[in-house]
């Protein structure tokens, strides 16, 4: 009981941080049509630019704020740059050129940074709580990474259902042709979509770094969790893509420490098969049927 | 000259049987040069596994990232199999590992069949990721990270004492290949082919026409494991150690990337793709050397230049290098006055995913 207490913190607090990318993924998804493969490798490099400023002997959170920020620029110029003339191709194309982005990027981060394993901080401590003499199963940055993504789902929803801006950007990947015709820069929404999506990516490098460690393909496995959550989720829904990835979390979670850590990317893969047997576009998906 | 050019037939065949001088100047340099040899053998490699990918992406229209993993699987039957039978043919290790991939293409095409576009994308690439960390949870068979030894074949007497090991795997190779590339040719311009290609295109005009969508589905991704297959067994051989750092996420994306710059739905494409695979990193990796960098921005130069290209590629050449050449020709052809109008080219087909 013990035992299962620890694996279900434990895959909650990774659900939180593959359920930042899922979310990350989803958007892009909804807006471009378009899957970021380079997702992980954008917050791998976000999280670096972090780690330069804490070693500068800046506080953790000047790191954070740098990180994210560095986030919404580098999603929002690739957008801009490499993702606008391939967003009316054949989706393949979209597909080659975000893995281009992924492999140059996790080229000359070593290049850059170096290509050994480092540490990352934390902001809270690392260790488990312990109240009343009783240890618990989880630590404050247990806490703060699922607080964390909370209140960055919280000012996403926010963003995305009260404000003007939401609604517009909404609507320019809803219908891209009729909200042009309603003055609303399509072009600008994707972008800054692209920029925002990146951002909670970024979110997700800080909060897996202390765990994963710091390398140049540390975020591969967390993308692609991430992404089996979006996927179970059903790829359109914002909680599907959440309940997905903490599923997945979850699920990893228990594979590992009930029969063993290598079995689990395993044990997500059969998850995720027997979910889109069950249903081919993924739990929450309630729009139409299958896209030729 | 002008003649030739105003048929763009021809200008496609010459293009052809220039691509095939290329390959046979290739193949008779490589009976000289163990090094050259070495590398062709790579490509052959990686031709088989990506003209298997070819069918199934291009011709047929279902995207893998996880075609590493099922190289994974034919290099570890064959090499499991050498651990407990040392003294078996190389024939029956090739054969074994077609057949063992072939299934696990089955179960994996059935899984696939049902799945379109991110969803398949999704479900592979989690397998490329999964698979890799089986064999060291059964490190008694699979002999766990460090992996298993594979010894490269001897070649037979009567080939002389001195004839290099190396040089007859390339022999194999190659053969295999042309093999391989041989029966893919038929199999894509004939009636499968077709059906191949119009489930691809329309599934639902491909089910009026009394075709069976799924099964031809799981038809395209046994074939496509088979070559997948075949490949691993071969890479196995040519390592000389099977581990799973041999089969990372990289492979797999590699072996994807490399069909779609080379041209997607095109059996050149996919020896384009391969040579690229192969040879973008010898020639940048020398260039980064004579550049005395320092190690961690010089092993990672080719890394980065495929990158470039890949994104290069993708924006300047949106059909791949083989589509590019089809488009250079079909310019040429509207610039050259023809009494028949420019004729066009027929259309690379698109990607779908």
């Amino acid at each position: 009981m013990r035992l299962f207490v620890i694996y279900t913190v434990d895959g909650v607090t990774n659900g939180a941080v593959y359920a930042a990318v899922a979310l990350a993924l989803v958007m892009i998804w909804r807006a471009t049509r378009i899957i970021n493969y380079a997702q992980g490798a954008m917050a791998m490099f976000t999280t670096y630019i972090a780690l330069i400023v804490i070693r500068h002997g800046a506080p953790y959170w000047l790191g954070f704020v740098v990180a994210l920020a560095a986030g919404l620029v580098i999603g929002a110029v690739t957008e801009r740059i490499l993702v606008r003339p391939v967003e009316s191709r054949p989706p393949l194309n979209a597909v080659i050129l975000s893995l281009g982005v992924l492999i140059l990027l996790e080229a000359i981060a070593p290049m850059l940074f170096g290509g050994q394993t480092q540490s990352f901080p934390t902001p809270v401590s690392n260790i488990d709580l312990v109240a009343g003499g009783t240890t618990l199963d989880f630590s404050p940055f247990d806490l703060f990474t699922v607080g964390a993504v909370l209140v960055a789902m919280l000012l996403l929803f926010l963003v995305f259902q009260r404000t003007t801006l939401g609604l517009r950007m909404r609507a320019a990947a809803f219908n891209p042709e009729i909200a042009r015709i309603l003055g609303i820069r399509v072009g600008r929404m994707l972008t800054l979509g692209w920029g925002l999506a990146a951002l909670l990516g970024a979110l997700a490098g800080m909060l897996a770094a202390p765990s994963v460690y710091l390398y140049p393909s540390n975020m591969d496995e967390v993308l692609v969790f991430g992404f089996t959550g979006a996927i179970i989720g059903g790829l359109e829904s914002p909680v599907g893509a959440v309940a997905g990835a903490v599923g997945v979390g979850l699920a990893l979670s228990y594979v590992s420490g009930y029969i063993g850590s290598d079995l689990a990317p395993l044990g997500g893969f059969v998850i995720l098969i027997v979910v889109l047997m069950l249903r081919p576009q993924g739990l929450f998906s309630f729009g139409r049927q299958r896209q030729v | 000259m002008r003649a030739t050019l105003r048929n763009s037939t021809l200008v496609r065949h010459g293009l052809f049987f220039l691509a095939l001088a290329v390959v046979l100047l290739v193949l008779t340099s490589f009976v000289f040069d163990p090094y050259t040899n070495y590398n062709v053998t790579e490509v052959a490699i990686y031709a088989i596994c990506t003209a298997g990918l070819t069918v199934l992406t291009g011709i047929n229209g279902q995207v893998s990232l996880g075609h590493g993993a099922l190289m994974m699987i034919g290099a570890y039957t064959t090499s499991v199999l050498l651990t407990w039978h040392p003294d078996l043919p190389l024939i029956l290790m090739l054969l074994a590992s077609i057949a063992t991939t072939g299934v696990a293409g089955a179960i994996v095409g059935l899984a696939g069949a049902r799945l379109r576009g991110p969803y398949l994308a999704g479900a592979t690439l989690a397998l490329a990721v999964a698979l890799p960390q089986v064999p060291s949870h059964f490190a008694s068979v699979f002999g766990g990270n460090q992996g298993l030894n594979v010894p490269t074949p001897s070649p037979p007497a009567f080939l002389g004492g001195d004839f290099s090991p190396e040089q007859w795997l390339a022999w194999i190779t190659l053969a295999a290949a042309v093999i391989t590339f041989f029966v893919l040719a038929n199999l894509v311009r004939g009636a499968t082919g077709r059906r191949f290609r119009m489930v691809r295109d329309n599934e639902v005009a491909a089910r009026l026409s009394g075709i069976d969508v799924a099964r031809t589905q799981v038809l395209a991704y046994i074939i496509s494991a088979a070559c997948a297959g075949l490949a691993g067994s071969l890479f196995a051989y040519w390592v000389t150690v099977t581990s799973p750092s041999g089969f990372s996420l990289n492979l797999s994306l590699s072996l994807l990337t490399a069909i779609v710059i080379g041209g997607l739905g095109s059996l050149s494409g996919a020896v384009i793709g391969s040579f690229i695979l192969v040879y973008l990193p010898v020639w940048t990796g020398g260039f980064a050397s004579s550049l005395n960098l320092s190690s961690n921005v010089a092993n990672n130069v080719p890394l980065a230049i495929y990158g470039i290209v890949l994104i290069v590629a993708i924006l300047v050449f949106p059909r791949g290098i083989a589509g590019g050449i089809a488009s250079i020709a079909r310019g040429a052809a509207r610039v050259i006055p023809s009494s028949r109008g420019p004729t066009a080219l027929p259309a690379a087909p698109e990607s779908s995913q």
